[in-house]
């Protein structure tokens, strides 16, 4: 059997043999349809929030008296909203607020969430006991509540958001990451590790970390899509970011009338696509980048 | 005779047991107490004993990946448990070790080539990536593998294989002392023998020494030149091969042997089956004089009284047990 494979492989083999570890990431997340599909919708919707102002003709707050409330056209390809602003180009500023919310929200909570998370699991005993307790002490505070008080005491901006929403979540990676150490470092290979003299560093940055890494770049994914959603909740309770900066939460809070969902969609049908999609394929792209880190899935 | 390589003179490894709201100390699991005994340069050591006895902890407090509660270990002449960091490191690429379980001992992240080939670099026995790639592919060339198979990752191969590479990333550093900690237990037996092949190929090479950690009587038989009997974290007996498996003179070990089957069916009838009463008493409260007293089919009242001491009966064959020293 091993013969049989000895002399019918070498020609692959050696193709095999120069692709790194991300290499071999990339070639399986290729294979996975959804993911690649999802990655595109997001690029797309990344792509139209930055080039917004080469591609529309009109200001965010630009407004226009003359056509107030009109339905989409190819004037106006989202139609205006009541003060004539153009729908099209405040659905893409507000997509930057919201996905940049996203992921400075994502971005903060990972790098608190990993560095804590590493010391409790790495270094245990008193370190642990007290960055644990204090994750408890952060996930008992009601989640809507506290985001309510920060954003009363501090006033409603896009900063406060951030900060309000970082805070918060931190303890969940924080949490997984922790988990994820004290498994590894029960691991035989890290006892080898050990017993092989291996410094450290390499220790934490080769073998432990990219353990972990598939956990918290899953974690980050959907915690993009939650964050989302977290932004867009609060900005239709009036307590994200004010108008007249747009986003996609408060956009939709301009449809709250019964009339204006019934009669003018498009005030709220763009920019609920825009949270449902993005949402979806943060979701579908963070189960795609699971798959592909870990080895153990073939293909 | 040669040399000791490796000494290790009253090792001792107590765990303590925590307990409450403040994690206080109340009491200790005594996993290694008190063992002594030496292996010398290019032999093998066997070390046996029921699960739970302290043989891995033993072989992990020689490699420090456990810290020893007392007691001293001497590598060639030079202090383990005392060394300094600087020291220790340069012991580590003299003394190795393979684990048991092939699956959990491999990151699976890491492709063959680095898994053997890290500590290489870290220790700078080659200078560049290239010039390890070509040590990697020697060493597991020498242990049954195949070139191309040094960029696969370890979920790629079976077992045996697995194995294998445990063993390339031991001997990678090129020690000089391997401790295998049961590294053939968790494989089936035909692969089994196959390892056992390799491990003994690789010890006339590059003259290793071996700790051969097992509970498997018919491999340490097969693999060892001398063997030491534990028993609830003390060497009962230890001698050379022949001597331990000839002229069993502790009652513990003469239990054992009666347990492992014998492959002569007409040795099978006059064979007598010692079979022990009760379990492994707990670590934690070993029980007062000869720890094997609560089972020892021969026990009398001095054995729960005084704790017996290890004496030369034979020459090179330590026995710790009242009534082989005939004093009853």
């Amino acid at each position: 059997m091993k013969n049989v494979e000895a002399v019918a492989a070498p020609d692959t083999a050696v193709k095999v043999s120069n692709e790194s570890y991300w290499g071999l990431v990339i070639r399986k997340f290729r294979k996975n349809r959804l993911a690649i599909v999802s990655l595109w919708i997001l690029a797309i919707i990344v792509l139209l929030c930055i080039f917004v102002p080469l591609i529309s003709p009109y200001g965010m707050e630009q407004t226009d008296a003359l056509s107030r409330e009109q339905p989409p056209s190819a004037a106006h390809w989202l139609g205006t909203d009541k003060i004539g602003r153009d729908m099209f180009t405040r659905l893409f500023y507000g997509g930057r607020i919201s996905l940049g919310v996203s992921l400075s929200v994502t971005g903060i909570q990972c790098f608190i969430g990993i560095i804590l998370g590493s010391i409790a699991g790495y270094y245990g005993k008193m370190a642990d006991t007290i960055i644990m307790r204090l994750c408890e002490i952060f996930m008992s505070f009601p989640f809507m509540i506290m985001c309510i008080t920060i954003v009363a005491v501090f006033g409603s901006s896009v900063r406060t958001l951030i900060f309000a929403l970082a805070i918060l979540q931190w303890p969940n990676i924080a949490r997984i990451v922790r988990g994820q150490i004290l498994v590894l470092r029960e691991q035989e290979y890290m006892e080898a590790c050990e017993a092989l003299g291996i410094s450290d560093f390499r220790r934490i940055f080769r073998h432990l970390f990219p353990n972990v890494l598939a956990y918290v770049i899953v974690y980050a994914t959907l915690g993009m899509a939650s964050a989302i959603l977290v932004e867009t909740s609060l900005s239709f309770l009036g307590l994200g970011v004010a108008p007249p900066t747009p986003t996609w939460g408060n956009m939709i809070t301009e449809a709250k009338d019964l009339l204006v969902i019934k009669n003018k969609w498009w005030y709220w049908i763009p920019p609920g696509i825009c949270i449902f999609l993005s949402v979806m394929c943060f979701n579908i792209l963070g189960d795609g980048l699971r798959d592909a880190i870990d080895p153990k899935m073939k293909r | 005779m040669a040399e000791a390589l490796i000494q290790v003179q009253h090792l001792k490894k107590y765990f303590p047991i925590k307990a409450g709201v403040f994690r206080k100390t109340v009491g200790h699991v005594k996993a290694v107490d008190d063992i002594s005994f030496s292996i010398r340069r290019g032999r093998t050591m066997g070390l046996v004993g029921e699960s739970g006895c302290g043989k891995s902890t033993t072989g992990r407090v020689l490699l420090r990946l456990l810290e020893a509660t007392e007691g001293t270990v001497t590598f060639d002449g030079q202090d383990v448990i005392g060394a300094n960091k600087r020291a220790m490191n340069s012991l580590r690429t003299k003394m190795q070790i393979i684990f048991q379980d092939p699956f959990s001992s491999l990151n699976p992240r890491l492709p063959v080539s680095e898994i053997v080939g890290e500590a290489m670099i870290q220790h700078k026995l080659v200078a560049n990536k290239a010039e390890m790639k070509d040590k990697v592919i020697e060493i597991i060339g020498k242990c049954g593998l195949f070139p191309e198979q040094a960029n696969r990752y370890p979920h790629q191969f079976s077992g045996g294989q697995r194995q294998r590479i445990c063993i390339a990333r031991a001997l990678a550093v090129n020690p000089e002392f391997v401790v295998c900690d049961e590294a053939v237990s968790a494989l089936d037996v035909s692969i089994q023998s196959q390892i056992i092949n390799l491990l003994k190929d690789m010890q006339d090479e590059m003259g290793l020494t071996y700790l051969f950690i097992s509970h498997d009587l018919s491999v340490v038989k097969f693999i060892s030149d001398d063997v030491g009997v534990m028993y609830l974290g003390q060497l009962v007996e230890t001698g050379s091969k022949d001597q331990i498996f000839d002229n069993p003179l502790h009652p513990y070990t003469e239990a054992l042997l009666s347990a492992a089957p014998s492959f002569d069916p007409t040795n099978r009838q006059n064979k007598k089956r010692i079979i022990l009463e009760g379990d492994i008493p707990s670590p934690a409260k070993p029980p007062s004089g000869c720890r094997f007293h609560t089972r020892c089919p021969y026990a009398k009242d001095m054995c729960k009284e005084i704790i017996p001491e290890s004496k030369e009966l034979e020459p090179g064959h330590f026995v710790m047990c009242h009534k082989a020293q005939s004093k009853f």
